[in-house]
C-alpha cells in the first residue's frame, strides 16, 4: 500500500499563481522519501494540501488509502507534520505543548504524559519540559516540533526543512533519530535544502520544479543518472593559468585551486596521469558539491532553460 | 476491544483538551482576564450606583443600584465571552499555532465548540466576580435561577461565536478591535443596562427594540428582579436563533477555510 498517493494534484492561488500543475506522486509504506526543489517549486504547497492547511484546486490525495475528500479525519490521524516555520504557542511550556497535541489526536492525558516523557527524553528536551517554548534555542524548537509530531505515533511523518538553521551536531543527532523511527516502520517524507541530508537519509527522491515533478526514482537510480561531476584539486604550487588536459574541461578558481569536470566513463587516473606529466602537484582533492546537489542543479537548470525556451 | 479508542472518545478527549488549554490561558493571564472587569465594575457601581444613582431615584420599582447590577454583570459576560475567543483564536491564527488544531483529526464543528466553551467559561468567571463585587454595593435576589443561568449561557455563546467569526475574518489586530469599539460597546450601552426603555421617548423606545442586547439584558434582569422591558419568549427566541445561526456560520467558514487556509 502507498503511504501517500497524489494524483493530478493542482493548486492555483487567488493571485493566479499556479503552484502545482498536476502532480502524480506515490510514496511507499516504510520509505524514507526526499521531496526536493528550489524555493517556490511547490513543495510546501503540496505538503500543505496533504495536511489540509491548503485547499487544493484539483486532483486527489490518499493517505494509506484514505481519500482526504471522503475520509479526512482518518487521513489526518495517520499524519504527523513538522512544518518549516515554528508554529507552537511560544508562551506555553514544552510539556504542555506536546501533551495538548496528543489530546487533539484523542490520546488520553495519562498516556499523553507517558509519551511526552518518552519523546522529550529521546530528543533531549526532558530537562527543559517546564520551560516556556520561547526560551528554547533554535535547535531545541525544531526538536520540540518533532516530538510534538510524534505524540500520536503517526504512520506517516512529514518534515518540511526540519534542520534549517540547526548546527551540524544537532543535525546529525536528528538524522540518527529519524533513521531509528524509520527503521521502526514510520514512513518519512522529508523536504530539505541540505542535499547531503537527503542523500544520507533517503531511499527515494522526487525533484519538483515549477509545480511539476521532474524526477522521481530511487536515490541509487537518480545518482546513476549523474553524467558529470566537478572535482576540486588543491595545487601544491601557484599557477596563473589552467593546464590543458586532453578530454577534460579544467578551470582555475584561484591560483592554488583547479576545478575539473569529469564525465561518466572518464577516469580520474587519466586526470592524475596528465597532471603528473605536466608537473602539476596535487595536495588534496574533493567533490565540488555532493553528487545529489550536482544532479539537482543540472536538472533544475535544464528545467528552467526549457521553460525559458518555451516562453520565447 | 482492540484498544483503539472510538472516534467519539477521541473527539471528546480533543474537545476537553481545547477547554483545558483555554482554561490555562485564562488563568495564565489573569491580570488581563479577571482583574480589569472587576475594577471596571467597581468603578461603575461607585459612579453610577452610589454617586449618580442616588439622584436618579427608583427605576422599575427598584433602587437604581439594584436595577443596573444585572445589566453590569451581563455587560461583563458579553465583553469577556467575545474578548476571550477573538483574542485567543486570532492569537492562534497570528502565531500559527492554530495549525496544531487544523492538522488534527478534530472535526471543525468541535473546534468551534471548544473555543466557544472557552469564551463561555471566561464570561461566567468574570460574571461571577462582578456579581460578588455588586453584592458589596447592593442586594440581589435569585428570583428565577433558570432565567439567570440560561440567559447568561445563551448570551455568552452568542458573543463567543461573534468573537470567533470576527477572528476568522480579521487580518490584523486593528480588525479585532474594530467590532468591539464601534458595534459591541455602543449596542451594550444602549441595550438597557443603565436605564429602562420605558424612560425613553417613543422613537428611541422603538429603535432600542432592534438591539438584540436589550433582550439579553432584560431576560437576565428578570432572573434577579422579576421585571423585564421585553417579552421573554421573544428574548429567548432571539438568543437561541442567534446562537444556532452564528454557530452554523462559524462552522461553514471553518469548512471553507475563510481566513485560515489558502
Amino acid at each position: 500500500m502507498h503511504a501517500l498517493a497524489l494524483r493530478r494534484l493542482t493548486k492555483t492561488y487567488k493571485n493566479g499563481i499556479q503552484a502545482l500543475k498536476g502532480i502524480d506522486l506515490s510514496v511507499d509504506e516504510g520509505d524514507f522519501f526526499a521531496l526536493l526543489g528550489p524555493n517556490g517549486a511547490g513543495k510546501t504547497t503540496a505538503i500543505g494540501i496533504v495536511t489540509s492547511l491548503v485547499n487544493k484546486t484539483g486532483g486527489t490525495v490518499e493517505v494509506f488509502g484514505h481519500d482526504i475528500d471522503r475520509e479526512l479525519e482518518i487521513a489526518k490521524s495517520c499524519i504527523g507534520i513538522v512544518p518549516q516555520e515554528i508554529n507552537f504557542n511560544q508562551f506555553e511550556s514544552v510539556f504542555t505543548i506536546v501533551v495538548n497535541q496528543a489530546g487533539f489526536y484523542g490520546i488520553d492525558r495519562r498516556l499523553a504524559k507517558q509519551r511526552a516523557e518518552k519523546y522529550l527524553k529521546q530528543l533531549q528536551l526532558w530537562d527543559r519540559r517546564s520551560a516556556a517554548a520561547r526560551s528554547l534555542s533554535g535547535g531545541m524548537k525544531r526538536r520540540l516540533m518533532i516530538a510534538r509530531a510524534l505524540m500520536h505515533e503517526p504512520a506517516l511523518l512529514i518534515l518540511d526543512e526540519p534542520t534549517a538553521g540547526v548546527d551540524i551536531e544537532v543535525r546529525r543527532t536528528m538524522w540518527e533519530f529519524l533513521r531509528s523511527i524509520n527503521a521502526q516502520g514510520t514512513t518519512i517524507i522529508l523536504t530539505t535544502h541540505y542535499l547531503e541530508e537527503a542523500e544520507n537519509l533517503c531511499r527515494t527522491v522526487a525533484i519538483i520544479d515549477g509545480g511539476r515533478i521532474i524526477e522521481c526514482d530511487s536515490m541509487a537510480n537518480v545518482l546513476r543518472k549523474l553524467q558529470a561531476e566537478t572535482f576540486v584539486f588543491n595545487l601544491r604550487d601557484a599557477r596563473t593559468d589552467a593546464p590543458r588536459l586532453e578530454g577534460f574541461r579544467a578551470s582555475l578558481a584561484d591560483d592554488h585551486t583547479l576545478e575539473i569536470e569529469v564525465s561518466r566513463g572518464q577516469s580520474l587516473n587519466d586526470v592524475f596521469a596528465q597532471l603528473s606529466a605536466q608537473g602539476v602537484g596535487v595536495d588534496s582533492m574533493r567533490n565540488k558539491v555532493n553528487r545529489l546537489e550536482e544532479l539537482f542543479i543540472r536538472l533544475v537548470d535544464s528545467g528552467s532553460k526549457a521553460a525559458g525556451a518555451r516562453a520565447v | 476491544m482492540n484498544g483503539v479508542p472510538s472516534r467519539l472518545r477521541c473527539d471528546w478527549i480533543g474537545f476537553k483538551t481545547i477547554i483545558i488549554r483555554e482554561f490555562g490561558r485564562i488563568v495564565r493571564i489573569w491580570g488581563q482576564t479577571i482583574v480589569p472587569p472587576a475594577v471596571t465594575a467597581t468603578l461603575y457601581f461607585i459612579i453610577f450606583g452610589s454617586l449618580i444613582g442616588r439622584r436618579v431615584g427608583r427605576v422599575g420599582g427598584y433602587e437604581y443600584m439594584q436595577f443596573i447590577a444585572p445589566g453590569l454583570i451581563m455587560m461583563s459576560v458579553i465583553t469577556n465571552s467575545y474578548g476571550n475567543v477573538v483574542s485567543s483564536f486570532f492569537g492562534a491564527k497570528f502565531g500559527k499555532h492554530l495549525e496544531e488544531l487544523l492538522v488534527s483529526p478534530l472535526p471543525n464543528w468541535l473546534i468551534v465548540l471548544g473555543y466557544v466553551m472557552g469564551g463561555v467559561m471566561r464570561g461566567f468567571f468574570v460574571g461571577t466576580v462582578v456579581t460578588i463585587v455588586s453584592l458589596l454595593f447592593t442586594r440581589l435576589a435569585l428570583a428565577h435561577v433558570f432565567a439567570i443561568v440560561s440567559a447568561a449561557l445563551l448570551t455568552s455563546i452568542v458573543f463567543a461565536l461573534g468573537g470567533f467569526i470576527n477572528a476568522m475574518f480579521a487580518k490584523n489586530f486593528d480588525q479585532i478591535s474594530w467590532f468591539p469599539t464601534f458595534v459591541l460597546t455602543p449596542l451594550t450601552y444602549l441595550g438597557g443596562v443603565f436605564y429602562s426603555t420605558k424612560m425613553l421617548p417613543n422613537w428611541a423606545f422603538v429603535v432600542s427594540h432592534a438591539n438584540p442586547i436589550l433582550y439579553m439584558v432584560n431576560a437576565f434582569r428578570y432572573g434577579f428582579l422579576s421585571t423585564s422591558d421585553v417579552n421573554l419568549t421573544l428574548a429567548y427566541a432571539i438568543m437561541v436563533t442567534a446562537a444556532a445561526g452564528m454557530f452554523t456560520l462559524a462552522v461553514v467558514l471553518m469548512n471553507r477555510g475563510t481566513g485560515i487556509r489558502e
